[in-house]
């Protein structure tokens, strides 16, 4: 209800400064406009449309940098000498945003849909790794103890110890990941060529549609809380309090 | 029976030097006796215990169980934490059938012991609750179910009641004995509070400090229930007393230097001779 209310005062701020006429309208559209093309856009499914082309790469990439993620997060995890090389560098590779790769992934891919997805991947990779082996090296002593007393196999204690264990640090890398994902997935089809999402943004800047710029804006924007709020959020705080993690 | 021989233990410490843990440790314990290693924190008792299960390695002698040497953990050798080592992501039941899968018997079997033993520790309502959802004193109940499930000959118990309050460390105590006369295990029952071992043990050993090594080892020649024999059993808690007080003096010493005085007849555990964590 606070949201709504807080929702209603930004429209209305927002129908002010249009109000105001300080840039033209077709540079400034009014909420009216904008929610016209958003509703346009949906109806005839050209927004759809660009959605699952968005969609569809985010999750091939998704997909790919939780497996990739996770697979070098146990390795780092499993000796010091690789926290100290591997880690270190994924440590620097983490603080170069995605997009940077963009150039390489066109020369080594074409402009296409490998290159975005490829940025997609490395988006989300650095920062799965990292939270899979904290979660793996964090694991308390305790519990790897008390199952070598119960007679566990080598495998049996990895994957019915070390794993569950680790399991809300990988939640809350993969809630994470999926936001960079995200970004990642914008930024690269803001610059690649395609259909998506991104691409018609950049469509409607160069016909210099700007009610559609802010229509695809607020999908965007609405998709990425929905997801976040909807799924990895309520999994977190679950995976949380049944780890008997959660702060109440 | 266990054997420990001779058992010496020292770890690397920060700056390179060896700490000597524990230093000729040798004695006996007998099929289905209740044993108590008792001594001040920091003594090695549970290193001790470590080694006994297997976790921890000594760097010279051995733990002969039944004639033969042990070669790391074994499910014949049951250990309670002080702290419940419940897996957080299991339930109570599923954390008491976690060690029973891996003996190759049948789900219904597993199924089966496993509420048999929640049943003994009085949790069966409870079977469902997730350890976050228990006391201190359910969750430690819920950890001997498990270690109990498994049918071990021998039970480690590293302080398991040390964490938990009066009221119920005493309840406990009266779970423990119970179990321990119907199921005649031989249990190995570590520490530092001198009522809780002269209650429930049938031998204490008692531990001196720096390095850890055996300084006295006591008989309980009393019958059970113990609380039948308040006298005796009063004046030998005085008797280990006696002993464990230059220990004591040793550690205060150390932590506090020379301000330290130890005065005889103002022993501030006196009341129930629990000489405190924190030394
Ligand atoms: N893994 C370890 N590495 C180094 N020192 C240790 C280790 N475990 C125990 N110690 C040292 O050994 C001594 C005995 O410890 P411990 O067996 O836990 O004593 P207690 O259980 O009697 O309180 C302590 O001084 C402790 O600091
Ligand atoms: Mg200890």
């Amino acid at each position: 209800m606070k949201r709504v209310l807080f929702l209603g005062i930004l429209i209305a701020i927002w129908e002010v400064i249009y109000k105001l006429q300080i840039w033209p309208p077709i540079l400034f559209p009014s909420p009216l406009q904008v929610g016209e093309t958003l509703y346009l856009g949906i109806i005839d499914g050209s927004f759809i449309t660009s959605l699952g082309d968005s969609f569809k790469r985010l999750l091939i990439g998704y997909g790919f940098a939780l497996i990739i993620g996770t697979l070098l997060g146990l390795i780092i995890a499993s000796s010091k000498l690789m926290e100290d090389t591997l880690g270190s560098l994924v440590l620097a590779l983490q603080s170069v945003p995605s997009i940077v790769w963009l150039p390489l992934a066109i020369l080594w891919f074409g402009m296409g849909e490998a290159a975005i997805i490829f940025v997609v991947v490395l988006g989300g990779t650095w920062n799965m790794v990292i939270n899979a082996s904290t979660g793996i090296k964090n694991v308390r002593p305790l519990l790897l103890k008390a199952a070598k007393t119960m007679g566990i196999t080598e495998h049996n204690l990895f994957f019915k110890v070390t794993i569950p264990a680790a399991i809300p640090h990988l939640i809350t890398g993969m809630r994470l990941s999926w936001a960079f994902c995200w970004r990642a997935l914008m930024a690269g089809e803001l610059l690649g060529s395609g259909n998506g999402l991104g691409q018609i943004l950049m469509w409607g800047r160069e016909m210099g549609n700007m009610s559609m710029v802010i229509s695809i804006m607020i999908i965007i924007a609405t998709l990425g809380s929905l997801t976040d709020g909807i799924i990895f959020k309520p999994l977190e705080n679950k995976v949380l309090e049944r780890w008997g993690l959660a702060k109440i | 029976m266990i054997e420990i021989k001779n058992i010496y233990k020292s770890f690397k410490q920060k700056d390179g030097s060896d700490l000597t843990v524990l230093n000729n440790i040798d004695f006996t314990i007998k099929e289905g006796e209740f044993i108590s290693l008792l001594g001040p924190s920091g003594c090695g008792k549970s290193t001790l215990l470590n080694i006994v299960s297997g976790l921890e390695e000594a760097n010279s002698g051995e733990i002969i169980i039944d004639g033969s040497p042990i070669k790391g953990p074994g499910s014949d050798r049951g250990v309670v934490f002080q702290e419940a080592a419940l897996f957080p992501w299991l339930n109570v039941l599923e954390n008491v059938k976690f060690g029973l899968k891996n003996k190759g018997i049948s789900e219904s079997e597993i199924n089966e012991t496993a509420l048999k033993y929640i049943k003994k520790v009085h949790l069966s309502k409870f079977k469902e609750s997730y350890p976050h959802q228990l006391s201190g004193g359910m969750r430690q109940r819920a950890a001997i179910a498990r270690a109990l499930a498994m049918n071990p000959k021998i039970l480690l118990m590293d302080e398991p009641f040390g964490a938990l309050d009066e009221q119920t460390r005493m309840m406990l105590h009266y779970e423990l004995q119970k179990i321990w006369l119907e199921t005649r295990k031989t249990i190995l029952f570590v520490t530092h509070n001198i009522r809780e071992a002269v209650q429930l043990s049938d031998r204490i050993v008692v531990f001196g400090t720096q390095p850890g090594r055996i300084k006295e080892i006591f008989e309980v020649k009393a019958a059970r229930p113990r609380s039948k024999n308040k006298g005796y059993l009063l004046e030998l808690e005085n008797r280990i007393l006696n002993v464990l007080k230059e220990e004591i003096e040793k550690v205060m010493k150390e932590e506090m230097g020379d301000e330290y005085h130890f005065e005889e007849g103002s022993l501030p555990w006196d009341p129930d001779r629990d000489m405190g964590s924190h030394i």
